[in-house]
């Protein structure tokens, strides 16, 4: 079937829900309003209210309670409105869903997905618009995930649940309906912990993911190079091996995202990059970033993310080395 | 042995009834006729606002917007009951406060043309700025009360929130810190029955959410949301009492219209549930009260909105004339300049990223 990502997220669940009655979903607007993007559009009839539950505002007890449901044998997938209001939830992910499995030797473990819309570029409101992979992916305990299309989208999804672990999935906004793609009707799964080449080539390579994947691709398209494209698909657990062997082939590495330049995902791959290829290098890493600080008001947000011009400045400096 | 260890109940009030009727029992002494002309104007220009904002929306010359049509009496009550020096903290909606309590208009627009300068000025008149993720300014009403307090000073901290916003935990936990620190903190609940498409009841099995206020030990009460008077009356009321502790007030209210510009109610709500509101309309029952004591007429409320909608067109385009300058966004990061942003923003300048 060819659709979007929107699309492609609501038939994962469909599918999933269908053979596994301990999965549940929870968060705010999800039943009969089918979430404000509308990704869980129509679980409702389907699954019946005990399947799809629409919460109290309130995120704290939406990751708390999922955390307490998927301990007790379901496997729930709460959906926090937007990354930026996780952060109300925030205690309850880094203090348990990360340590449940550790603090009891195994014994007790948090088999969930958390879905969330990340990341700008679509002029929202102040706190719509945060790529905030990096703070999850520093605890150890959670695996975060992000799709870039469609395909990926329902089979990163489809694996997440059958996952034993709490796993954030992070959906950007700016791709869920940007296109469609081709998808399978049936379940299939993307491996988690893997990374993708969305393009091969040999001058260099870029690492990149989310929002960042179609506007990388582009840009190297336009300017007719020959580099691999590396699609991180998981964030955490890092795919290191993928990146190493690339890097190891054209000896330059380019690392874009959206999220904020300093202590992000890029200065973690950069540092295992120099760590295990320091010598496999004929150029200095280069990454690219939103500036370092918050996500200013939509105004502003042209000024802020990462855009076509930046990333081809970026490669020319990269090749120039 | 079993006896009752606590026993409470809530209050409800209204002073003006639906077609404009007053309970002089109840009527606040203070309150001239030149007021509630005054108060009346302010709805009617929160009201005009709405519209114009939202056809701006609509042509693509605001971003996402949440309107407050329905909700006038509850925000200029409030805010004409508050004395100069008390302090606004508004979560999102608040923008008929805002106004009514004398933000220049421009602001308003560049705020939701998406610029923090529509921020800048809110200090001006005691107000914090538009709060985004719901309830999480409960807590700041809460510190700014203590601070109040602590200097001594007779200014009462006003912090409005929404009937979703109630279920969060930074609002029991502010309320629970005002009633343990006897703080002069008001918080008005703007119960508007739903929360995006979440309705009332599947907010809280509380019978009212003014009985919040129990469980902190601090007084609450409920009121007509859609009745002006009465919403000036307990938050007055509460004002003059704020020294001896915080209130909570419940104003039962309705969103007519869309949660925002980016909402389809129809999903959700019937017409119906609408329809029963338009009867208790804000707006008519304060027209109805003045035109009956010869205090307004078809002439001055024509006369109103067409001066209203002068003023709004000036913003617009003074809003609209405005030109980001992307440097503000480095500039007010900290109070000075790191070196390592410094290069930051040197590089997006040098290479002319900004298009
Ligand atoms: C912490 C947080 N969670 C979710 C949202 C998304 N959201 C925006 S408004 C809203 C509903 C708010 O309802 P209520 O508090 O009743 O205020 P109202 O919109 O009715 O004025 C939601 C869920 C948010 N802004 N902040
Ligand atoms: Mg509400």
């Amino acid at each position: 079937m060819n659709i979007n990502m929107v699309g492609a997220i609501n038939n994962a669940l469909d599918l999933a829900m269908r053979k596994d009655d301990s999965i549940v979903l929870l968060g705010e607007d999800i039943g009969k309003d089918g979430g404000v993007f509308r990704v869980t559009d129509g679980l409702l009839d389907k699954f019946g209210e005990n399947r799809v539950l629409d919460t109290p505002l309130a995120e704290s007890s939406i990751i708390g309670a999922s955390i307490g449901m998927a301990m007790a044998g379901l496997h729930p997938v709460p959906e926090i409105q937007f990354a930026g209001f996780m952060f109300l939830g925030f205690g309850q992910l880094i203090n348990h869903a990360a340590r449940f499995r550790s603090r009891t030797r195994g014994d007790l473990t948090v088999p969930m997905v958390v879905r969330t819309p990340v990341s700008g570029g679509v002029k929202t409101l102040e706190h719509h618009s945060e790529s905030p992979e990096a703070f999850y992916s520093h605890v150890g305990g959670l695996i975060v995930v992000e799709p870039s299309n469609p395909y990926d989208a329902k089979g990163l999804l489809t694996s997440a649940l059958k996952m034993n672990d709490p796993v954030l999935f992070l959906e950007p906004t700016k791709l869920y309906r940007l296109f469609k793609q081709d998808v399978p009707e049936e379940q299939y799964d993307v491996p988690i912990g893997k990374a993708n080449y969305v393009k091969k080539g040999d001058q260099f390579t870029v690492v990149t993911y989310g929002t960042m994947v179609p506007v990388v691709n582009k840009v190297v398209e336009d300017k007719k190079l020959s580099a691999d494209v590396i699609d991180l698909r998981t964030i955490n657990p890092l795919d290191e091996a993928t990146i190493l062997e690339s890097v190891k082939k054209t000896g330059k590495l380019l690392i874009v995202h959206e999220a904020v330049l300093s202590f992000g995902v890029g200065a973690e791959i950069a540092a295992r990059v120099a760590e295990k290829a320091m010598f496999d290098l004929s150029a200095p890493i280069i990454r690219v970033g939103s500036a370092s600080f918050p996500y200013p008001m939509p105004g502003y947000e042209n000024y802020y993310i990462p855009n076509e011009k930046k990333i081809s400045a970026a490669i020319d400096r990269l090749l120039s080395a | 042995m079993q006896n009752k260890a606590f026993e409470g109940s809530i209050d409800y009030f209204q002073v003006m009834d639906e077609n404009g009727a007053i309970d002089k029992s109840l009527y606040p002494q203070d309150l001239s006729d030149d007021r509630i002309v005054e108060m009346y104007k302010s709805m009617l220009f929160a009201r005009n606002l709405d519209a114009k904002t939202l056809s701006l929306q609509r042509q693509g010359r605001a971003d996402t917007f949440a309107p407050l049509v329905g909700e006038e009496a509850t925000q200029i009550g409030t805010a004409f009951a508050m004395r100069k020096d008390d302090i606004l903290v508004p979560n999102f909606r608040q923008h008929g406060a805002y106004l009514a309590r004398g933000l220049p208009l421009e602001s308003y627009f560049l705020y939701w043309k998406g610029y923090e300068e529509g921020n800048s000025k809110v200090k001006e008149i005691n107000a914090l700025p538009v709060i985004v993720p719901v309830g999480t300014q409960m807590p700041h009403a809460a510190g700014i009360a203590y601070a109040q307090k602590y200097r001594n000073k007779d200014v009462a901290v006003v912090a409005f929130v929404g009937d979703g916003g109630t279920s969060e935990g930074d609002f029991y936990e502010a309320i629970n810190f005002a009633g343990v620190n006897k703080l002069p903190m008001i918080s008005i609940i703007e119960n508007n029955q739903w929360a995006i498409s979440v309705p009332r009841n599947r907010q809280s099995a509380a019978q009212t959410l003014a009985q919040k206020a129990i469980a902190a030990g601090i007084k609450g009460v409920q009121v007509d949301g859609n009745d002006v008077i009465g919403v000036y009356k307990v938050v007055k009321d509460a004002i003059d009492h704020a020294r001896d502790g915080p209130t909570v007030i419940e104003c039962l209210t309705y969103r007519m219209s869309m949660h925002t510009t980016s909402d389809d109610p129809s999903k959700y709500r019937p017409e119906a549930d609408v329809d029963k509101w338009k009867a208790k309309d804000p707006l008519k029952r304060v027209g109805a009260y003045l035109r009956a004591k010869g205090l307004w007429d078809d002439a001055k409320e024509k006369q109103a909105t067409d001066e209203q909608m002068a003023r709004i067109d000036e913003a617009v385009a003074k809003a609209e004339a405005f030109k980001p300058d992307p440097k503000s966004m480095f500039e007010n990061v900290y109070s000075f300049i790191p070196e390592v942003l410094k290069e930051e923003e040197d590089d997006a300048v040098k290479s002319n990223f900004w298009m």
